[in-house]
């Protein structure tokens, strides 16, 4: 058994094909302990396909993982003793009380049954369930089931709970607290490793990795990740920033745009050459437009880290 | 394997059976219905086909004969056509399905006795009715000669030993609790599990420490108890409705039964395995119904079938099963003079449910 000090999760040039497709691409990971790690990126970037590497769901194609001391997938049934796995979509059984679903993984997980009273009567009590304890799963509102889910998860007190995009049926308040909870179970030592595509999910995780296509395209902590920035994060105030945006659409050094109310957020290449070519555009538009550079965000970095893959497949002539 | 967690699998099933008002309607619903259907519909004994008489000869004897044959319950005469070519329009119709024919000169044949003094003309396209037609051509025509003889002796006697009255339903419904279980069994277990996987449920299970092995047989078990009630629902019902008689000890009725609903549910866990979703395992589990119960020998006699028909029906698990139960309940049998039978059954449930097991995967690829 290794160090507790040890990562959580280390994986190496970990590979998944379905047929032609490279689901998941030569990514390395290494996940501390006690901390909340990120997995951001858009439908179809691997990231469920990697998750369910990890706990030995799906065979690798290539590469080695070790999760917890276990080599994955040889020792995969030790590991899973060990670890809480939430899927994408609610996977506990809608015709079953929330009481006879909790009951059900307690007994699964071989709880003693006294253990195992005294820890489901806790979880209904944590997650706001008391009351619903004898609805069946299949009533409950998205966020009742993902309270339902994340308890299910956690029920054997597991090291490391892996959690799918927990959070893509739930309104935001529910998500609010959805989050409080995740930071409680690793006050308490849990190790998690959480999958979404909202940024300000991705904004409270202590290490985060953006996944693209099935590479991973960036790696660190959000503040590390936006500082690091390559290029520069332009603010364009004008009267129609619609039409700043088509402007700049196919200027050189420009990466991206988007339009945040009144003005036009341009992630740009740093060199002043690209900032004369901007000025200019604009200038020849008759657009008149008061341009400052501000703060990069995680928006920023997730665009900036989705966008280079194109370019290096098409480089410009 | 981990009892505690087998048995919680078990009541999980229960749980969730309970709240399937479908499935639940289903168990006591369709051995019932089709114990009604079958005992009641099925009967090889034809009376009142609907016939047609052609009387050319028109004298005392013929109309006596007429009345003779009417009198048997066989035929119902409700035409009397005056031509053969109207008697062929009414078979060829369907008015009719059978008809005598009585040709001018049936004194002079029955007389003289080298020619068949009668014909009995049958609508061949419905096995059924030529089978009825068999039972007429038996028909002590002797008896009409004058002056009377006495009626010659059969060749061979039969004695009938185990359904004196020929009654259908003591042949059918022993053979009906297979076909009852068949259906149930495979279907349900078949679906139960694939519905598992399309509902997403798997994916939370296996990764969970539960093993193949509890996983497949936590699914099966709650579904023998099903199978044990429907076999006592079709044996209250048989012997209260039909009068089956049960010969056999009924110990051995529901160990052939319990071996038989353990092969049958290991076919359903089979085709689980093999289905992605529940229209597929449904599908499937009919294409396994339909052989099982036309090559049994619970329609058809397996001693008429080809050899590669008697080859195919020896792996099914209900040809032994109806062999035993018909067997036990009308012969008296016991299970130790059936024992081929029963290891049959063992041994298919025992190497499906195997195979199965080693095919369920803790993963999703």
């Amino acid at each position: 058994m290794p160090s507790e000090s040890a990562p959580a999760i280390v994986a190496r040039g970990l590979s998944r094909r379905f047929g032609a497709v490279r689901a998941v691409d030569s990514v390395d990971l290494t996940v501390a302990r006690a901390q909340v790690y990120g997995f951001l990126g858009p439908n179809g970037s691997g990231k469920s396909t990697t998750i369910r590497m990890l706990c030995g769901l799906l065979l690798p194609s290539g590469g080695a993982i070790e999760v917890l001391g276990y080599k994955i997938p040889q020792q995969a049934e030790p590991l899973k003793r060990r670890i809480g796995y939430m899927t994408q979509k609610f996977s506990l059984y809608d015709d079953l009380s929330v009481r006879e679903n909790l009951e059900f993984v307690a007994a699964v997980h071989e709880l003693p049954p006294a253990h195992a009273r005294r820890r489901v009567e806790a979880l209904l009590a944590r997650h706001r369930l008391a009351e619903l304890h004898a609805q069946l799963a299949g009533t409950l509102s998205g966020g009742e089931k993902q309270r339902l889910a994340l308890a299910a998860a956690v029920l054997h007190e597991p090291e490391l709970l892996l959690l799918d995009e927990p959070t893509s049926a739930v309104d935001p308040q529910s998500r609010r607290e959805f989050w409080d909870a995740l930071f409680a179970l690793v006050d308490a030592g849990t190790t998690i490793l959480v999958s979404t595509h909202y940024m300000d999910e991705a904004e409270r995780c202590h290490r985060l990795a953006i996944l693209d296509h099935g590479r991973l395209v960036a790696d660190g902590a959000p503040r590390e990740l936006a500082e690091a920035l390559p290029g520069v994060v332009l603010l364009i105030d004008c009267d129609n920033p619609r039409r700043a945006q088509e402007t700049l659409a196919n200027e050189r050094g420009v990466e991206a745009t988007a339009q945040i109310g009144a003005s036009l957020r341009v992630l740009a290449a740093a060199d002043a050459a690209t900032r004369a070519r901007i000025d200019a555009a604009l200038q020849r538009a008759g657009i008149a437009a008061r341009i400052a550079p501000t703060r990069p965000n995680l928006e920023d970095v997730f665009v900036a880290a989705t966008r280079r893959r194109p370019r290096a497949e098409a480089p410009p002539p | 394997m981990n009892l505690r967690r087998l048995w919680s699998i078990v009541v999980k099933e229960l749980r969730q059976l309970r709240r399937d008002r479908l499935t639940f309607a289903m168990i006591v619903g369709i051995p019932t219905m089709q114990l009604l259907l079958f005992g009641y519909a099925i009967n090889l004994d034809v009376r009142h086909l609907d016939a047609a008489v052609l009387d050319q000869a028109r004298t005392a004897q013929s109309r006596e004969l007429v009345v003779t044959v009417a009198q048997s319950g066989v035929l119902d005469f409700r035409h009397a056509p005056r031509t053969p070519q109207e008697l062929a329009a009414l078979l060829r119709a369907g008015a009719i399905s059978a008809a005598l024919v009585i040709p001018p000169d049936f004194e002079r044949r029955l007389a003289e006795g080298d020619r068949p003094p009668l014909q009995l003309v049958v609508d061949g396209s419905d096995q059924v009715v030529q089978q009825a037609a068999r039972q007429l051509a038996a028909l002590p025509l002797a008896a009409l000669r004058y002056p009377a003889q006495p009626a010659p002796a059969g060749n061979v006697e039969i004695v009938n030993f185990y359904n004196p009255e020929r009654r259908a339903p003591v042949n059918t419904v022993p053979g009906l609790i297979g076909v009852i279980l068949t259906m149930t069994m495979v279907l349900f277990t078949a679906m139960a599990i694939v519905r598992e996987r399309e509902r997403g449920n798997l994916e939370f299970l296996i990764a969970t420490p539960v093993s193949p092995a509890e996983l497949t047989l936590g699914k099966v078990l709650p579904f023998v108890g099903i199978g044990l009630i429907q076999v006592s629902v079709v044996l209250l019902l048989g012997v209260a409705i039909f009068r089956v008689p049960i010969r056999g000890s009924l110990l051995d009725v529901y160990l052939a039964s319990l071996v038989f609903i353990v092969a049958s549910l290991a076919l359903g866990v089979f085709l689980s395995t093999l289905a992605r979703t529940q229209f597929q395992a449904m599908q499937m589990a009919f294409f396994t119904f339909l052989p099982q119960i036309l090559l049994s020998g619970f329609m058809f006699p397996y001693a008429g079938m080809p050899r590669p028909a008697q080859w195919l029906a020896e792996i099914f698990p209900m040809t032994h099963f109806v062999r035993l139960i018909r067997g036990i309940l009308l012969r008296a049998a016991t299970l130790a003079e059936l024992w081929p039978e029963l290891a049959a059954l063992g041994a298919f449930g025992a190497v499906l449910l195997g195979v199965s097991i080693l095919r369920t995967r803790k993963r999703l690829d």
